[in-house]
């Protein structure tokens, strides 16, 4: 387990380099550090003298590795557009991101569970022939148009719940929380559907094949020989193997959803950390873009590294293969 | 040519396609949203790219059965005045040309590299794939907007939109390429140790064909089932950039920008300018999503799984 965990993470902490080598380079190409520090009224000789004290003359790999060394301080650039440094101006912006994600989350979790199972064991009733169904016109429809639909169903005609921003929000420690405010939880409702949208058909239909996979091995037949109770099979010795693989590929797909928080919070204007990515694509704010781009990148790959030693520790089998 | 109609007439393909409800009638409606997207420009009642014909006086008229509604434009017109109806019909179209490009782009990539990868094994291969891997884990969609994102602030928005059409097939091609790399390099893996490509070893081929020549058609299997699959998720890709403005402009709508440019106006009341777009790139994809799974049962090939 050691030598696992160690690969792992140096094989993280690689992709962590190659990130920022991408960030990094695209900031070289496209920003100008010059312009995001001072006004446009600096003249040509003040913007050069900057340059050279900023070191910006210096060659690419010396460059590279003062921004690393910066990156490892937390030093992520100055954001043109809000005159702070990205990382705070992100990490103001990521407790209504990791709500939104935490909510839908949950949602995913609670609904997926029980359908899937409920699929699995009764694959012909007409309530799992239904949910099936459903799940794939699920699929097929993009996150920002189940977002807008419910917008206009709950928002426009029935008028029942706020369709845009966080409403009213607490502030604990630095973080604003909507979680402990009923205004807060209100807006929540809507942005965090439409969000589990996107991965509940994914889940249902996962644990569901899983499922039906464990129903069909030895050990349940012998479970059933044994005149075990159904309650006692499906709950627990199939569903605690159907569990395995919905960690791993659940992990990694919860981590995805912050890729769709991008749509959802455009949709519902959510201040969160993709709404702020698209206005700093907008505003030309490259240091904004490429902090986005580190801190969201670290977060996948974080996740991921710790799905992958969850699933080591409970599958040997990855540790001696190394591959899943 | 008429031997092969004949071996395909009596194959057990088409013998499980007509005998399955749900794929004809999900071939069919494909079929016909493609015709009517590309020839648009023949029997679209009005031309969506002439400036000249457009009235913004027009401008959100409701659907033809509403009681405000105009004869001449059956499903309403959009915020500039345009012909609801031409414009969903060209924007389609603009959907369906990105979308079939990227998978070709993605195709192309995805099984050279596959098949590298799968033939070579060793190092390049681990290398490889620890690439694709890594990919997926941050999502095609993730990469899909970062990409567009870079591309936007290096270009600008003017020219990023002159360019959009190759500009999104580029970024939607570059952003799933691992889903044909992983599929393809599987099915080489399965095939590498058959006899027929020890066979050709032996004859004194060389690798490059015995890779194209020998092992890639007997990869084709697996790889017709995610094409139709991946055609449905780069048009919806392609929608979802071009709802967050990374996308093609309104000028030049496709599905997606449409939906973006009347979302606006959904609190007013205009439900429509968002409603016939939204629907119809949800049938399109959920046909082809329907016919993917279909391809998948008929077919039956080893997918690789994970």
């Amino acid at each position: 387990m050691f030598a696992f965990s160690i690969k792992r993470i140096s094989q993280a902490l690689f992709v962590m380099l190659i990130i920022s080598f991408i960030g990094f380079s695209i900031r070289q190409q496209i920003g100008d550090p010059v312009r995001d520090l001072v006004g446009i009224r600096v003249s040509v000789e003040e913007r050069e003298i900057l340059r050279d004290k900023l070191g910006l003359n210096d060659p690419f790999a010396v460059q590279y590795i003062r921004f690393l060394g910066n990156a490892l301080k937390g030093d992520l650039g100055h954001s043109f557009f809000f005159k702070k440094p990205t990382l705070e101006v992100i990490l103001s912006k990521a407790p209504a991101t990791l709500e939104l994600v935490f909510v839908s989350s949950l949602l995913i979790i609670f609904m997926s569970i029980p359908l899937g199972i409920f699929a699995a064991i009764r694959p012909r009733h007409w309530f799992s022939r239904f949910s099936m169904g459903a799940s794939i016109v699920g699929v097929s429809i993009p996150v920002f148009l189940t977002a807008i639909l419910l917008i206009y169903i709950f928002s426009v005609e029935l008028q029942w719940l706020p369709s845009y921003g966080r409403g009213e929000t607490v502030n604990i420690g630095g973080w604003q929380s909507g979680l402990l405010t009923w205004d807060g939880l209100q807006h929540l409702i809507l942005p965090s559907i439409a969000l589990s949208s996107i991965m509940l058909p994914l889940f249902i239909r996962l644990i569901r094949s899983e499922m039906m996979e464990v129903l069909q091995s030895e050990y349940i037949k012998f479970a059933w020989a044994k005149g075990l109770r159904r309650r006692r099979i499906w709950f627990i010795h199939a569903f605690k193997n159907t569990l395995l693989p919905v960690i791993t590929v659940g992990g990694v797909q919860l981590g995805i959803l912050i890729a769709y928080t991008i749509l959802t919070e455009t949709v519902f204007q959510w201040q969160g950390m993709g709404f702020m990515f698209l206005e700093a694509v907008e505003r030309s704010d490259t240091s904004l873009l490429v902090a986005y781009m580190v801190v969201v990148g670290a977060l996948f790959v974080v996740v991921n590294t710790i799905v992958d030693l969850i699933y080591g520790l409970v599958n040997p089998m990855v540790r001696v293969t190394g591959r899943k | 040519m008429k031997h092969y109609w004949r071996q395909f007439k009596s194959s057990y393909f088409l013998y499980s396609f007509r005998r399955d409800p749900v794929a004809v009638i999900s071939f069919v409606i494909l079929l016909l949203l493609i015709l009517l997207s590309f020839s648009a420009p023949l029997i679209a009642p009005y031309d969506p790219y002439d400036t000249a014909s457009i009235d913004i006086m027009d401008a959100e008229i409701p659907p033809a059965w509403m009681e405000e509604g105009n004869t001449a434009y059956l499903l309403g017109t959009d915020i500039q005045g345009r012909d609801l109806l031409s414009t969903i019909m060209y924007g389609m179209r603009v959907s369906v040309l990105i979308g079939c490009g990227a998978v070709i782009l993605q195709a192309f990539i995805g099984i050279f590299i596959g098949l590298i990868s799968g033939y070579a094994g060793g190092r390049l291969d681990a290398f490889l794939m620890r690439v694709a891997d890594v990919q997926l884990s941050f999502s095609t969609m993730m990469v899909a907007i970062l990409i567009s994102a870079i591309f936007q602030v290096a270009f600008g928005v003017g020219k990023f939109e002159e360019m959009a059409v190759p500009l999104l097939v580029v970024i939607i091609g570059l952003a799933e390429w691992p889903q044909y790399a992983r599929t393809v390099r599987a099915s080489v893996l399965g095939e590498k140790k058959k006899e027929y490509v020890e066979a050709a070893r032996v004859i004194g081929f060389g690798p490059l064909r015995i890779m194209f020549r020998h092992i890639l058609p007997n990869t084709l299997s697996p790889v017709l089932v995610i094409s139709t699959v991946q055609v449905a998720n780069a048009v919806m890709s392609e929608a979802a950039l071009s709802f967050l403005g990374l996308g093609m402009p309104v000028t030049k709508p496709s599905l997606g920008s449409l939906i973006n440019s009347g979302f606006e106006y959904i609190f007013s009341g205009s439900w429509w300018i968002t409603f016939f777009p939204g629907l119809l790139l949800v049938i399109f994809v959920l046909v082809i999503n329907l016919l993917g799974d279909w391809l998948r049962d008929v077919l039956n090939p080893k997918l690789y799984k994970g």
